[in-house]
C-alpha cells in the first residue's frame, strides 16, 4: 500500500482471517479488529484527505472521537473505521475530500 | 421507533456503565445498555472478554480486573445492545440510538450517562499529520488486536497512561526510541502539597514509581521537563524535535504518539443543556451534578470519567452508587451500609488524583498554542492565530467561532477543539474560561444518516 505499515500483529496463530479491499487492493487481516486497525496494519496510512485542504489525514484517537479515520464503507461515506469491525469481502475506499450525496447514494436504485 | 421502556437506560459500557448495571440488576431494576462499540468494556477494559492470555499478560493486572466485572456484567441479566450509537438524549429520559442502519428510541424512567474520557487535544505544530496518534489510541490498537508499531516510535507529553504504554510495549518486546517527557519542573513544586494525601493511596503511587523505573532500566531514553515539541514531516511524520534545558533535540520517527491526560467526554451531557463549570485542576468542563451524579431535576445521571476523571475503578464505584440513587428514586429500598462501603471505596480509590492533577497538569504551551499556524479545529483546519484574529475583531467565546471561521462546525462537532477554542480565547480576552463558555452543543451528537429513519 502507501509504504511501510505503522503497525504490525505478530503473529500468534489467529484461528480466524478476513479479506477486505482498500481503493481495490485486497489483504488479509484477522477477524474481530475495526476497520482502522486493519487498514493501519496493512500499509494504509492516509485515510482521507481533509475536508478543506485536501491534506491527507489518518486515525488519531481510535475512539469515535476525532472523525480523522472517516473512510467509506461498502459505499456508504464518512464512516468512522474505528467503531466498525471488519468483515469478510469489505470494500473499502479512501475518503476524498466532504462527504458527497452522489457518494451516499451510489448503488442504490432511485 | 419503538416504545421500549426500561427502569435504567445506560450509555457506554466502561467501567461506571458495567458496574451501575450489575449494581440495579440487583435491586432487580429493568436495565438496557446501550454502547456504540462491539464489545464491551469502554477503552479502559477495551476487547477484555476476547483478549488472549498473552496479550492480557502483557497489557498489565489493572486490565485483567475488568474480567471480573465483565463477567459479573454478563450474569447480571441487563440487556447489551452493541453498535448502537446514541445521537440524542431528552430530558424525559428518552434516548434516540441507530443500530444496524435504523434509528430506534427507548425511554428509561432514568438514564445514566457514562460516556468516559477522551485523549485531551495536544495541539502542537505537525499533530495532524498520519503518523501522529493519542498513546491511548495506541494503546486501544494494542488491547484490539495486539498491535505494535513497525518503525521508530517516540512517545511524548505527560501522565500515566504515556508511561504505561511504554511500559506495555517493553513488555511485549517492541522498540520506544524515546520518551520525550513534559512534566515541567514547577509541576513537582505544586504537586508536593498533595503527596502527603496521595501516600494514602500508596498503591497507587507505587505502582507509578515501579513503572518509571523499569523504563529507566530497560534504557529507554527520557528526557525530562521537555518544551516546545514540534512534529516534523511533510505528508508524514519524519520525526521530534524539542527543546531541552536550553539545547534543542531531534529524534527521527515514524510513529509519534502523544498525551497529556484524558478529559471528559462531555459532549451528552452538553447537548442535554446541562450546566458545566471549568475544573481549574483538570482544565476542563465538568457537569454540574448533586453528590450521586444526578444532573438538576432531572432523571439524567452521570457517572466515571464523563462526570470528572477518577480512573477506573473509582469510577465503577460511582456507578454503583449512581444506581443506589436512581433506585431510592424508584422507590426501591436500598441498603445505607452498602452505600457507605462504596463511598469508603471511592475516597480511597481517590486519595491519589490531585496529586496526579497538580504533577501532570499540561504545560500552558501545549495546550494554548502560540504558534499562530498550529490547527486547532482539526476538521474545519483553523489555526490558533485565525482564532486569535476572530477575538481581534470581537469573537467572545466558543460559538461565535463558527460563525467567523466555521470553526467546531466539523464532523466531530467539536469534541476535539473545544477544550483549546476556550483556552485560547480566554487567554486572549484576559478573561477567565467559565466567562468565555463552551460551544453550544446539540443533537444529533452523531451524524446520522436520513435513510436510517425511513426503515
Amino acid at each position: 500500500m502507501d509504504t511501510e505499515a505503522l503497525f504490525s500483529i505478530p503473529q500468534t496463530g489467529e484461528p480466524e482471517a478476513v479479506t477486505v479491499t482498500f481503493d481495490g487492493s485486497a489483504f488479509t487481516v484477522p477477524a474481530g479488529i475495526s476497520v482502522a486497525a486493519a487498514l493501519l496494519v496493512s500499509g494504509v496510512r492516509e485515510f482521507r484527505s481533509s475536508a478543506v485542504g485536501g491534506v491527507p489525514r489518518a486515525p488519531y484517537c481510535m475512539m469515535g472521537v476525532c472523525f480523522e479515520c472517516l473512510v467509506e464503507i461498502d459505499g456508504v461515506p464518512a464512516r468512522q473505521s474505528c467503531l466498525v469491525p471488519v468483515k469478510d469481502g469489505m470494500v473499502v475506499r479512501r475518503q476524498i475530500g466532504a462527504a458527497h450525496l452522489d457518494d451516499a447514494s451510489s448503488g442504490e436504485e432511485p | 421507533m419503538s416504545n421500549a421502556e426500561a427502569d435504567l437506560v445506560i450509555i457506554g459500557s466502561g467501567p461506571a456503565g458495567m458496574a451501575a448495571a450489575c449494581e440495579a440488576r440487583a435491586l432487580d431494576m429493568s436495565v438496557v445498555l446501550l454502547d456504540e462499540q462491539a464489545d464491551i468494556g469502554g477503552q479502559i477494559y477495551r476487547n477484555i472478554e476476547s483478549a488472549p492470555t498473552d496479550r492480557v499478560d502483557i497489557l498489565g493486572k489493572d486490565y485483567e480486573a475488568g474480567r471480573r466485572l465483565a463477567s459479573d456484567f454478563r450474569n447480571s441479566g441487563v440487556r447489551h445492545l452493541c453498535g448502537a450509537v446514541v445521537w440524542n438524549v431528552a430530558l424525559d429520559g428518552s434516548v434516540d440510538y441507530v443500530e444496524n442502519g435504523r434509528s430506534q428510541q427507548i425511554v428509561g424512567r432514568n438514564v445514566l450517562l457514562a460516556s468516559g474520557a477522551m485523549e485531551r487535544p495536544f495541539p502542537i505544530a505537525g499533530w495532524t499529520l498520519a503518523g501522529v496518534m493519542g498513546a491511548g489510541a495506541a494503546q486501544i490498537l494494542l488491547k484490539g488486536s495486539g498491535a505494535l508499531p513497525n518503525g521508530p516510535v517516540v512517545l511524548a507529553g505527560c501522565g500515566p497512561l504515556l508511561y504505561l504504554l511504554a511500559w506495555q510495549y517493553l513488555r511485549a518486546g517492541a522498540r520506544v526510541e524515546a520518551l520525550v517527557d513534559t512534566t515541567a519542573m514547577s509541576a513537582y513544586v505544586h504537586a508536593a502539597p498533595y503527596g502527603v494525601a496521595a501516600l494514602r493511596g500508596w498503591r497507587d503511587l507505587a505502582k507509578g514509581l515501579k513503572l518509571l523505573s523499569a523504563l529507566k532500566r530497560h534504557g529507554v531514553p527520557f528526557f525530562s521537563r521537555s518544551s516546545e515539541l514540534v512534529i516534523e514531516g511533510d505528508k508524514q511524520v519524519e520525526g521530534l524535535s524539542f527543546k531541552r534545558r536550553g539545547r534543542s533535540v531531534r529524534i527521527p520517527a515514524s510513529l509519534v504518539l502523544l498525551h497529556q491526560g484524558v478529559v471528559p467526554n462531555t459532549q451528552l451531557t452538553w447537548s442535554t443543556g446541562a450546566a458545566h463549570h471549568w475544573d481549574a485542576h483538570q482544565l476542563c468542563w465538568l457537569p454540574e451534578t448533586d453528590a450521586w451524579g444526578r444532573l438538576g431535576e432531572t432523571p439524567l445521571y452521570v457517572a466515571g470519567d464523563s462526570r470528572a476523571i477518577v480512573g477506573a475503578q473509582a469510577s465503577a464505584v460511582q456507578g454503583r452508587l449512581a444506581a443506589l440513587a436512581i433506585g431510592e428514586r424508584l422507590g426501591i429500598k436500598t441498603d445505607a451500609a452498602r452505600r457507605e462501603a462504596l463511598l469508603r471505596q471511592f475516597k480511597r480509590y481517590t486519595h491519589i488524583r490531585p496529586f496526579l492533577n497538580a504533577l501532570y497538569r499540561p504545560t500552558d504551551e501545549n495546550r494554548i498554542p502560540q504558534d499562530p499556524g498550529v490547527v486547532v479545529c482539526r476538521c474545519e483546519e483553523v489555526t490558533a492565530g485565525q482564532i486569535r484574529r476572530y477575538v481581534e475583531l470581537g469573537c467572545l467565546g466558543p460559538n461565535q467561532t463558527k460563525a467567523f471561521g466555521r470553526c467546531g462546525m466539523g464532523l466531530c462537532q467539536g469534541r476535539f477543539c473545544g477544550l483549546t477554542v476556550t483556552e485560547i480565547i480566554a487567554q486572549a480576552r484576559g478573561a477567565a474560561p467559565e466567562e468565555v463558555g463552551y460551544y453550544r452543543i446539540r443533537p444529533p451528537i452523531k451524524p446520522v444518516m436520513l435513510g436510517d429513519f425511513v426503515h
